[in-house]
């Protein structure tokens, strides 16, 4: 139309907002805590809240006018903070739940939904501010609204922590237990990680990393029920075309990311970090990753081809993504979580889906197990095992991978656990009946894998 | 600042008038304009240059979605930065 822009594209760009669900997850700012520490824990505490009061206070509503200006919507605004179990280790304290609580009213007070970093990395071993963190997470998870606890159990460098994944399982029943009355809600706060990233902006799994800047802007994309339209168009077409097809489309979503965060920074004055290109689903129809994968002509979520789709569908996302922006980071890649897409619930209560599928799926997309419910009478060495194999697919894959499990109390296979709004629906999944105790009783470290060799 | 503002009705007479209309009270310039039919569905884009325009983009945000509702019209100003962005490389 113009000597400036093509009213296609407008009309294309209208289209993915309005009917198409194109967003822009979250803007989050991650912030170092580490100027926080205090031996006394009340001082710590009153720190951390002024602090994130201070430099959040504008965070809400820049991301408020941005969204007016540009049309485009922000769904969350959240903050990332330094490892706890780094910030407070100065604390004499044997527990940081009053931090957790601390973060929670500064979360309330900024109006973000979630704040994420309460959080231990131990792929080595565990420091004693990790040991009193890894023990203050049930209790936190379930006396605070909007904090997000996450534990990293191993790395490709150093190997896996199994007495951290002996941890983690118990961590996992008992904040579950704590949270019964909610069907475990706690757990979907929670992150058993293997390769954490230090700038990931999307919940529950984010941290601001040491190897951070002071304050950072972190902006995570979306758009699968952009990516699942654009397919639509390609029905029957070769893979190539399904490729380029994908391509195309995640540049554009990650341009508007982009936009976005440099328009956020310039604002509140903090650097840009990453763009996440993640293809982050919502239970709301025509948002969901499953759904792109039927489209490539799977009949159902979960079936054979379910993992070859999907490692076309990770990759291309980031092919299309690296150019669109300055830098890239975070996750990057399509999570599968199952609560949280319409088409993983459907393929789930159908029983096309199982956790052993995810699994492989897991080896190929951008992260891990996520929020999927389990029999509430499984095992904590059960819960650990599943951590461990994940944990091991993460760590020979030099990936980042994941478990959000939730062993919803009283619930077992066929029930569906009611976690409600962004986290959605899970139907509780089947685990392996048999025991993996004896292997998780061991403890000691799974060394670093070699590599050179490589097949 | 250059925004791109559009709109989304049923067709009838008088759209086109209407909306420059609006724009005018508001001392905004039309740069460029095209309008096109979906099926029954009439729509127009716009560029326009806010430069002389007395309100904030908010205010102006508003006073275009209301008035457009008053004929059953839809209209969404946007900053022309997220076209660019997404459309050229």
């Amino acid at each position: 139309m113009s000597y400036l822009l093509n009213s296609n594209d407008i009309l294309q760009t209208i289209q993915m907002i309005d009917q198409q669900h194109l967003d822009v997850r979250t803007i989050t700012m991650g912030l170092s805590l580490l100027d926080c520490a205090d031996p006394d824990l009340s001082v710590c505490c009153r720190r951390i809240y002024d602090k994130i009061c201070k430099r959040a206070a504008r965070l809400v509503e820049t991301g408020t006018q941005i969204e007016k200006e540009f049309g485009i919507p922000i769904v969350n605004r959240r903050i990332s903070v330094t490892p706890i179990a780094l910030a407070a280790a100065a604390c004499k304290t044997d527990t940081y739940v009053p931090i957790a609580q601390a973060l929670d009213r500064a979360a309330a007070e900024v109006g973000v939904n979630f704040i994420g970093g309460f959080s231990a990395l131990v792929q080595k071993g565990s420091a004693r501010s990790d040991e009193i963190l890894m023990r203050s997470v049930p209790e936190a998870l379930a006396v605070t609204e909007r904090v997000c606890a996450s534990i990293n159990v191993g790395s490709t460098k150093a190997g896996i922590n199994m007495d951290a994944v002996a941890e983690s399982g118990r961590i996992v029943k008992k904040t579950a237990e704590l949270t019964a009355d909610r069907d475990g809600l706690g757990c979907s706060k929670l992150v058993i990680f293997c390769n954490a990233v230090e700038d990931n902006p999307f919940m529950a799994g984010a941290f601001h990393g040491p190897g951070e800047p002071e304050c950072v802007i972190n902006v995570g994309v979306s758009g699968p029920g952009v990516i699942h339209h654009a397919l639509e168009e390609c029905i029957g077409q070769r893979f190539d075309v399904v490729a380029e097809t994908i391509k195309r489309t995640a540049f554009k979503v990650t341009r508007m990311g982009q936009l976005v965060a440099q328009e956020a920074s310039r604002r509140l004055d903090v650097p840009f970090g990453i763009v996440d290109l993640s293809l982050a689903p919502t239970p709301a129809v025509g948002d969901s990753v499953a759904r792109i994968l039927e489209a490539m002509g799977l009949e159902c979520c979960g079936t054979h081809g379910t993992t070859a789709a999907l490692a076309l569908l990770n990759d291309a996302v980031k092919k299309g993504g690296v150019m669109a922006s300055s830098h890239v980071g975070g996750l990057s890649g399509a999570f599968i979580p199952v609560s949280e897409d319409e088409g993983m619930i459907a393929a789930a209560e159908s029983g096309c889906l199982t956790l052993e599928k995810l699994e492989a799926m897991t080896c190929v997309c951008s992260v891990g197990l996520d929020m999927i419910a389990v029999p509430g009478d499984t095992s904590a060495e059960t819960i650990s095992a599943i951590i461990a194999d994940e944990a091991a697919i993460g760590m020979i894959n030099n990936k980042t991978t994941a478990c959000r499990l939730i062993p919803a109390p009283g619930k077992t296979v066929g029930d569906t656990v009611h976690i409600g709004g962004l986290f959605g629906d899970a139907p509780v999944m089947a685990v392996n009946p048999a025991s993996s105790e004896a292997f998780i009783r061991r403890g000691g470290r799974i060394p670093a894998p070699i590599h050179s060799l490589r097949n | 600042m250059k925004a791109i503002v559009s709109v989304f009705a049923r067709d009838r007479k008088g759209i086109i008038a209407y909306v420059t209309g609006l724009l005018a009270e508001k001392d905004i310039n039309v740069l460029d304009i095209s309008q096109t039919l979906m099926q029954e569905y009439f729509a127009m884009i716009m560029l326009v240059d806010l430069k002389d325009c007395p309100l904030s983009f908010d205010e102006l945000s508003q006073y275009l979605a209301e008035r457009g509702e008053e004929l059953g019209l839809s209209i969404h100003i946007q900053r022309q930065d997220i076209f660019d962005a997404m459309h050229r490389v």
